[in-house]
């Protein structure tokens, strides 16, 4: 592999030392001079009809400044896929949800704000709310969107192949539905603005946010402000996973309200709050029909699959698509169908979730494959490999594998989770499990159809040559980003990370699509590299006119100027900066001729060196509707190993050790790469074991905070063993490709396949809870002594 | 209702305010004292966030009434580094990866020094109960378990 001086390595977080102090700031920690704090008025009933809203008694009250519903706001309709904008800022005809938003105010401080709020006065005539699948597409069920009858939002119908014919030649058939629960994004940082809006028509908004540009064009689109008058930034993001990947409400009515105001106001959700907006994980309903040869070979994959969208479509049709796309990989398959339907229901919207649209696919056919290799008698670790794609394949849906590690990732796991020594010989209540998946390294198409750049970047250069600062609109959100382009950056330009100073999450710096679908490394990495390779080119041939020596010959490395034919006598450029640098003290010295000296040479040439770079996905595969949700630039892919104990007793299943390896392409940096392994497992590890979003028969959401909707503690989480796999993705910026994402898919596989090989019990639906486990325990236990013992 | 004045020590310093009695020490902490290293997560005491240590006890500082720290002695993370010489909790951390996000960070190193005071020698069962009061979604805790490993070390070493 080629010989790297920066990327490739362990390089420490360069936001580490700030987060460690508590100096980094998050929105939550803005305040500004004059600032109000708003809050919101929201639905008290699932659906509702709102006959009359009165606001005259909160305006009134001293210290409100602004109050505003859908009057003010207008009636613009947004979302997230122009194909589907069904929202507005604020209810004007109905609500459709507990939660839904009616009205916003501002005050001097949160309890005037608050108070203002409950002396709202709004007329509701409530209506029958559907929340389930079968009530919302019931015939004459209640409609939620007057376009949509029977509350299906969306669906797709896709074949790929001749189904039929090749089921017809399969030796085995088996059909089985599998159902998840809502999930949570639950970032521990909830969602938080402050928005400042100028008298020169300005608008500034910092917010907690994941996609800056996105939030720029919805905040742009629904205020009716030109975009170069809307600045979006982010600062610090205390995680997102999907729940901050669209533009929301609160920074709406906080912009809004700075604009009624003249003041800046500063908004929060609390956690309750952060549930009703909810756009977490949908919950699935799948049921797969697989067919193979009496050899393993699979043959045939029907899928169909309904989602509980919840009252707006937010992500919905692509969530939609890449429930049947994304098992269009890692195996070959020769023909593929799938039918998918998006319902709305009275609930708070589900919308992306880390690993959108295809982790509960994945789990239902992982464990699926498994329960066929057993009624083939075949080691499930055989029947993956057995049907693997390698690289360079295509799948029958058109995904194209340009780099494939996915045999080498099941090999590690195997090997180092002493699979052939465990697999069916551990003792009762104790099991292990395999499972594989893989996700897009980036959509190959952004939100809104357009022929835009996925991203830019900038490298500029200081006049001094000492550092180079790179302004991208990408998104850190925790995954580590900034640290990965400046390494890329640094990489590119030649020059040392300490040398490279990162600005990122801020529209005035470039268009950028931001934290999704994994899509950072691979798009805005490329953008990058491209733009430190334009700023060292434009140094390298300042120095080529100056020295008058060919520009193939010189080059940039580790932050001093390399001349590839031999010495070069370069004492009258070293002259010119020493004498701008009298009394200085760390003037250059040695032999070599440094970076500084050649970009501050350059500078006084040509003035400011900036480089530019872009990103735009090559035309990618997939003529048919719907293609453009799945098709990436390229594929990331894992295999996990994991061994469980069940309690047989209780229920309660301990995981007692996760191998994961992941095939990220050219790992750029290292560390960050396990981290976003460990953590998208323990994700998974969440949505296997206990986290489910719970309504009442009136639509309320019943836990909405951290205590009773759970997530893994330390005490939840086993060892997590990650073991990265290289490949040379050829389309990834130095090979680099996704790893974000990819590495939740095959955890609550894996766990399911485990739980199996410790108790026998095949489960069909999350989450794996004690009483859910303990019940199988006990049915299976009244089966098997046939139920004689009954009393 | 009436004011209260509570006096009280926070990372060395004596601080007194007049204060309305129902606000918490994590308000106080970052909207009156601008010390907004401690987070506020959920502001029910549920994922450990805006973790202090109060009299030499972890404590949610969402759910503990501001007037209760009169006369207590209080550290926020701002008070763990000495100038630019991290604790070498921080250091570790910083050196092990053991943050993403960032967002529970300050509560997740106030709570391992809560545990370390109590227990320099942690297990590895130790540390994963010693930091079960403090949510992190992004890490799975692998390598903040490895970091406060490593802190425990180094800090035993130095000892």
């Amino acid at each position: 592999m080629t010989e790297y001086q920066v990327i490739h390595s362990r390089a420490s977080r360069i936001d580490a030392p700030d987060k460690a102090t508590g100096r980094a700031k998050f929105v939550d920690d803005i305040r500004l001079p004059g600032m109000l704090y708003g809050a919101l008025l929201q639905s008290p009933f699932a659906h509702a009809r709102i006959v009359n809203i009165d606001t005259s008694k909160a305006k009134r009250l001293k210290g409100v400044k602004a109050v505003v519903t859908a009057e003010d706001a207008g009636q613009v309709k947004y979302g997230v896929s122009p194909a589907r904008y069904d929202e507005t800022l604020f209810c004007f005809e109905k609500a459709r949800y507990m939660g839904d938003e009616i009205a916003a105010v501002a005050a001097v401080d949160l309890e005037t704000a608050l108070e203002a709020v409950s002396l709202i006065d709004v007329e509701y005539e409530e209506l029958p709310a559907v929340l389930t699948i079968q009530a919302a597409m019931a015939e004459g069920a209640p409609v939620l969107h007057d376009e949509f009858p029977r509350n299906v939002g969306a669906e797709v119908h896709h074949e790929f192949g001749d189904i039929q014919a090749s089921l017809a030649e399969c030796d085995l058939v088996r059909t089985d539905t599998f159902q998840s629960k809502k999930q949570d994004s639950a970032a521990i940082e909830p969602h938080g603005c402050v928005a400042d809006y100028n008298l020169r028509g300005y608008l500034t908004l910092h917010t907690a946010t994941q996609v800056p540009h996105y939030v720029q064009r919805t905040m742009a689109m629904v205020l009716g402000l030109p975009v170069g008058k809307v600045r979006v930034l982010k600062h610090y993001v205390g995680g997102g996973f999907g729940g901050k990947a669209s533009a929301n409400p609160m920074e709406m009515s906080a912009c809004l309200l700075s604009m009624k105001s003249g003041r800046p106001v500063k908004m929060n959700y609390t956690r309750e709050q952060v549930f009703l907006f909810g756009r977490g994980r949908h919950q699935f309903t799948h049921t797969l029909t697989t067919g193979v040869k009496k050899d393993g070979t699979v043959m045939a994959l029907k899928n169909e699959c309904y989602l509980d969208g919840g009252a707006y479509s937010s992500f919905g049709i692509a969530t939609v698509y890449y429930a049947g796309s994304l098992l269009g990989g890692p195996y070959k398959i020769r023909s593929m169908q799938y039918d998918g339907y998006r319902v709305y229901t009275n609930k708070p919207a589900c919308g992306a979730q880390r690993g959108h649209g295809g982790v509960i696919a994945r789990a239902a056919w992982e464990q699926q494959l498994d329960m066929i290799a057993e009624e083939l008698g075949m080691d499930p670790v055989d029947l993956r490999l057995k049907n693997m794609m390698n690289k360079g394949d295509i799948s029958c849906n058109d995904l194209y594998m340009s780099s494939l590690g996915m045999r080498e990732c099941i090999e590690a796991v195997r090997d180092q989770s002493d699979w052939k020594k465990k697999r069916g010989r551990l003792p009762k209540g104790k099991g292990i499990g395999m499972a594989c998946g893989f996700f897009v390294s980036g959509a190959g198409y952004p939100i809104y159809r357009s022929e835009t750049f996925h991203c830019t970047a900038m490298v500029k250069l200081s006049e001094d040559g000492g550092t180079a600062h790179l302004y991208t609109a990408s998104a850190e959100i925790g995954q580590g980003s900034d640290t990965t382009f400046g390494m890329i950056a640094a990489e590119a330009l030649g020059v040392p990370l300490d040398m490279i100073r990162v600005s990122s999450g801020d529209t005035d710096f470039g268009v950028d699509l931001g934290a999704y679908s994994s899509r950072q490394t691979l798009m805005t990495g490329h953008a990058v590299k491209e733009a430190a390779e334009e700023a060292k080119r434009q140094v390298l041939e300042v120095l080529s006119d100056e020295l008058k020596i060919p520009i193939d010959v010189i080059d940039i490395q580790d932050g001093f100027i390399v001349f590839r034919n031999g010495l070069v006598d370069f004492r009258d450029l070293r002259r010119r900066y020493m004498k701008e640098h009298r009394g200085w003290t760390d003037n250059p010295t040695g032999k070599h001729l440094t970076f500084k000296e050649g970009a501050r040479i350059a500078f006084l040439s040509r003035g400011t060196i900036i480089g530019r770079g872009k990103y735009r996905p090559r035309p990618l595969g997939g003529q048919y509707k719907g293609a453009a949700v799945g098709t990436s630039p390229a594929y990331g892919c894992s295999a996990q190993v994991v061994e469980v104990t069940v309690d047989m007793e209780t229920g309660k299943i301990t995981l007692d050790r996760m191998n994961d390896a992941h095939d990220c392409g050219v790992a750029i940096n290292r560390t960050s790469v396990e981290g976003q392994m460990q953590g998208s497992l323990s994700m998974g590890v969440g949505e296997a074991l206990f986290e489910e979003v719970k309504f009442d028969e009136k639509g309320k959401c019943l836990n909405p905070n951290l205590a009773e909707y759970k997530i893994p503690t330390a005490l939840d989480m086993p060892y997590i063993n990650p073991i990265i796999v290289e490949t040379n993705e050829p389309y990834g910026p130095y090979g680099a490709k996704e790893v974000g994402e990819g590495a939740i898919m095959p955890t609550i596989p894996a766990i399911l396949n485990a739980v199996h090989d410790a108790t026998g019990i095949r489960f069909h639906e999350l989450p794996l809870t004690p009483e859910r486990v303990f019940m199988a325990i006990k049915e299976k236990e009244a089966k098997e002594t046939g139920g004689d013992d009954q009393t | 209702m009436t004011l209260k004045e509570i006096t009280f020590t926070i990372n060395g310093q004596v601080q007194t305010l007049t204060i309305q009695p129902w606000r918490t020490l994590l308000e106080i902490i970052r909207e009156d004292l601008q010390l907004t290293g401690t987070k506020e997560g959920c502001g029910q005491g549920e994922c450990g966030s805006c973790t202090v240590i109060m009299d030499g006890k972890t404590v949610n500082s969402c759910l503990v009434p501001a007037v209760e720290a009169d006369g207590k002695e209080i550290i926020t993370i701002e008070g763990l580094s000495k100038g630019d010489t991290l604790h070498p909790i921080q250091q570790a951390f910083v050196e092990h990866s053991g943050m993403q996000c960032g967002f529970c960070t300050p509560g997740m190193i106030m709570s391992t020094k809560g545990l370390l005071d109590r227990n320099p020698n942690p297990n590895e069962a130790e540390i994963r109960e010693g930091i079960s009061g403090n949510f992190c979604r992004c890490t799975g805790y692998t390598k903040i378990i490895e970091s406060i490993d490593a802190a425990a070390r180094v800090m035993k070493k130095k000892d």
